[in-house]
């Protein structure tokens, strides 16, 4: 047998698939977490059933993707039983898909999730009142408590052997009549779920009417007839009226409250702070900025800097120097420990100079070591992100951000994805599908390998980490935190470029539920985290692994399978000397070792983390003595040498450090990971707008890396007059700015004048 | 007296008499429970002055000045 799980976005739908499928499927605090429909299996009555998890819908209207996927879904696939979770502490709102939902032929049971909640706020319904009055079965469930489950399932069970007759709300209202006469049409037709086609074209919906031509050319005369009165014609809205009349009437009756309706909600007090008029946004950057700081710092809350900690009070192993380390930066270092002692290990028990010592040591394990370290950074960072999305602050970011976010052409929504690429791009591509508009969707897509992934951040932290203790000009904190910022700057300028050229598009509306604030539920986040950790090992084991052992493979044998000493002999020294001349202008392509930065750059797009791992192999390959420091000090390894060694000297200047910033800047701009590329092409949909997407990102790193690298040039030459022309070209462009904010405020007045026919105009344009 | 949405100043309420939308954003209106005689609390404007967050039918909605324009409502003098 097969059930269909629907209901409203966030009725917690995604959580009571996972508890009836033991699934790990991602649960999310904001509307549209379920972007396509998942399917999954409930073992535990005589029977398999299917479970079919359809995208969060509030209604069955032709107007976005989600809705469309469903009804079809309801139509065509017919399954045996709807299971409708309703969020109980929301009751009007969510039974208005439920009028709609029984409308169908197929039986159904209506699952009062969120009873706990309502239990809690001292409030209560009667379910068997409600029962009674929908005529189709209330069971009342807690899916994250998994109270209420079996028994909805075997009350589901028992229902769908039954047969049933879709019901209405038109039954005794003004439009009764009406709605017999177009049903009659339906029923010499001899269709299915009669009930629920009458009502779409007593909507005048407009796939029913293409699907029926005929009928709609004879219900359309019949509607002519009838006076709709304050509706003037809008069918749509009279039947939203009646099913919200009948909601209120008949159902909302269940909902005993014990305080009245405007009664202040946990959720209000929390907003009181956190959608504040004033602090609302440094609350946002605050968070963000707290994330960051409790992933990546090395020095937590600043106490060493300003001084909490006196200096020279303690120098430990794992811990450091005069300054507590974050969470994030604590457990990467008791990785890096634990790697340093089993690679010590492996190479000292290994035979010197054998072929398989080469591979395992310099290649497997130099590679893989560096990209296994950063784990629990990118865990801790995941767990951040997952925090805010499943307690609902996600959805205030877009309430806050919305209207910054409409000047560059994007609306609140797409903030969303866009966070959630702080993470991972994949789930952030995938993300933008609930973004209804198409030209909208497009760029939010082509601005998320803009904001700096959790694989890119080893390739921010070693560097930094190299360059802070080679250069004390340079901070490795800074490095990071200048990665991310550059990300978001780049993305807002390219949004504002692609608004006005390749993509473009009008602003959808924003009409959107701010759902109620959630605790984050423990054994969620564990799971979620477990499901990253099982996914991220899994690649390193499979694709990382594999790539090193290529790389390795190419970097130490020649075009007629010799082994080399020097890689720069090797296949991929030939061909990496034979590409970078494109990269030489960016800098990191210059010099001896100019090579092995292109390749790792272009070993990034199978995945991020082979930048690192790249970089570790090739310097691997270098010392041959890789693994002998004992790893609290970076510098001396022959991977930092490496690092070190990038660029070249121009005018007999070092330009390591410009090198350096282009090629991190290269890297975060560029075209994104494998994966990453294939969720853009599921999501962008043609082939056309790929290539477009690509090429677009490869045109941003190359511009941007270009434009660093030679301006960090010029500073090395003569750091003074770069700063002046620096200087000088910004007052420019800011008195630019300016100018064209005149502009804009002149077009603003214009606008206000012109507003008082603004009501007129809304019903004219249908907006 | 009546009134458009987009000129509720914060705590004000009404309830909804005639939306002046058309199409999607008429429908998404209806569906989001935004249908006439519905009541509505402005509780208060984002950072920026827009969207808006109101309360209806036990839940909270954001919308944005431009939207809540289409929707008259009717105010207790």
């Amino acid at each position: 047998m097969k059930f269909a799980l629907a209901g409203n976005p966030n009725s917690g739908k995604t959580t009571l698939f996972n508890a009836l499928t033991g699934s790990t499927a991602h649960v999310g605090n904001w509307p549209g977490v379920t972007v396509d429909k998942k399917e999954g299996v409930y073992k535990k009555l005589s029977e398999k059933i299917d479970i079919v998890d359809l995208p969060g819908i509030y209604s069955l209207s032709p107007y976005s993707p989600e809705e469309v996927v469903s009804r079809n879904f309801l139509l065509n696939e017919k399954p045996d039983l709807i299971i409708n979770i309703i969020d109980a502490t929301n009751l009007e709102r969510n039974l208005y898909l439920t009028t709609q939902l029984l409308e169908l032929d197929t039986p159904i049971v209506i699952a009062l999730n969120m009873i706990d909640s309502v239990e809690k706020n001292g409030d209560a319904i009667n379910a068997l009142e409600l029962e009674e009055k929908l005529g189709a079965p209330v069971i009342e469930i807690s899916a994250l408590k998994q109270r209420g489950i079996h028994k909805l399932m075997e009350r589901a069970y028992q229902e769908a052997k039954k047969s049933r007759v879709g019901e209405s709300v038109f039954e005794g209202t003004k439009y009764q009549n009406l709605f017999f006469e177009i049903k009659k049409l339906y029923e010499n037709e001899g269709v299915d779920n009669i009930c629920f086609h009458t009502v779409k074209m007593f909507e005048g919906d407009q796939i029913e009417k293409e699907k029926y031509p005929d009928i709609a050319c004879v219900a359309d005369k019949i509607k002519d007839s009838i006076d709709t009165g304050d509706f003037e014609g809008d069918f749509e809205g009279i039947v939203a009226d009646l099913r919200y009349k009948k909601i209120i009437k008949d159902y909302a009756t269940a909902y005993k409250r014990s305080k009245p309706k405007e009664a202040m909600t946990r959720s209000d007090k929390i907003d009181k702070v956190l959608t504040h008029r004033v602090f609302a946004i440094p609350m946002f950057l605050l968070i963000m900025f707290a994330v960051f700081h409790l992933t990546f710092s090395e020095d937590f809350l600043y106490l060493g800097a300003i001084g909490i900690i006196p200096k020279g009070s303690f120098s430990l192993p794992v811990i450091g120097e005069d300054a507590i380390p974050s969470p994030g930066v604590l457990l990467y270092n008791c990785i890096e420990e634990l790697t340093t002692l089993i690679g010590n290990a492996l190479y000292s028990s290994l035979p010197k100079g054998a072929w398989y010592t080469s591979l395992l040591v310099d290649g497997l394990f130099s590679g893989l070591s560096s990209v296994l370290s950063f784990i629990p950074q990118i865990m801790v960072l995941f767990l951040f992100l997952t925090i805010l999305e499943d307690s609902g602050y996600m959805a205030r970011v877009a309430f806050i951000m919305d209207r910054a976010g409409r000047k560059f052409g994007l609306s609140g929504r797409s903030f969303m994805p866009l966070i959630m690429c702080f993470g991972c791009a994949v789930p952030g591509i995938m993300a933008t599908r609930t973004l209804e508009n198409e030209a909208e969707r497009r760029r939010t897509v082509m601005l998320t390998p803009f904001f700096s992934c959790g694989a890119k951040l080893p390739i921010w932290a070693a560097f930094g980490g190299v360059f802070a203790q080679a250069f004390s000009v340079i901070n490795a904190e800074a490095v990071v935190y200048g990665m991310y910022i550059l990300g978001i700057a780049v993305a807002i300028i390219a949004a504002m470029i692609l608004n006005k050229t390749l993509v473009k598009g009008d602003m959808p509306p924003f009409i959107m539920e701010l759902p109620a604030y959630h605790a984050p539920q423990f054994k969620n986040l564990v799971l979620h985290l477990w499901d990253k950790l099982k996914h991220y090992l899994a690649r390193a084991a499979t694709v990382i692994a594999g790539s090193v052992v290529v790389i390795w493979f190419l970097t130490s044998f020649n075009f007629s399978w010799q082994m080399v000493d020097d890689p720069s002999d090797s296949i991929i020294g030939n061909i990496g000397k034979f590409i970078s001349f494109i990269f030489v202008p960016l800098g990191f392509g210059m010099g001896e070792n100019g090579w092995k930065f292109v390749v790792a750059a272009f070993t990034g797009l199978i995945a991020k983390e082979m930048v690192v791992a790249s970089i570790g192999t090739f310097s691997g390959m270098d010392g041959g003595t890789a693994l002998e420091t004992d790893g609290s000090e970076l510098l001396g390894t022959p991977m930092a040498a490496l690092m070190l060694g990038i660029g070249g000297v121009i005018g007999g200047l070092d330009v390591s450090i410009p090198a350096m910033l282009s090629f991190l800047a290269f890297n975060l701009l560029s075209v994104p990971c494998m994966a990453a590329v294939a969720s853009a092409n599921a999501e962008l949909g043609d082939k056309k707008s790929l290539i477009i997407a690509i090429i677009f990102w490869l045109a941003t790193s190359y511009t941007m890396s270009l434009v660093i690298f030679w301006v960090g040039a010029f500073f090395v030459w003569n750091w003074w007059a770069a700063l002046i022309t620096v200087l000088g070209i910004a007052a420019i462009l800011i008195t630019l700015a300016a100018l064209s904010a005149k502009g804009l405020l002149k077009t603003r007045k214009i606008k206000k004048e012109t507003k008082a026919g603004k009501s007129e105009e809304c019903v004219k344009e249908g907006l | 007296m009546e009134k458009l949405l987009s000129d509720f100043k914060c705590g004000e309420k009404g309830t909804v008499k005639k939306l002046n939308a058309e199409g999607k954003i008429r429908r998404r209106l209806f569906d989001m429970g935004v249908t006439p005689q519905a009541e509505i609390l402005l509780k208060k404007f984002a950072p920026l002055g827009d969207p808006i967050e109101v309360n209806l039918r036990g839940y909270a909605l954001t919308l944005r000045r431009s939207e809540a324009e289409c929707v008259l409502m009717e105010v207790a003098e």
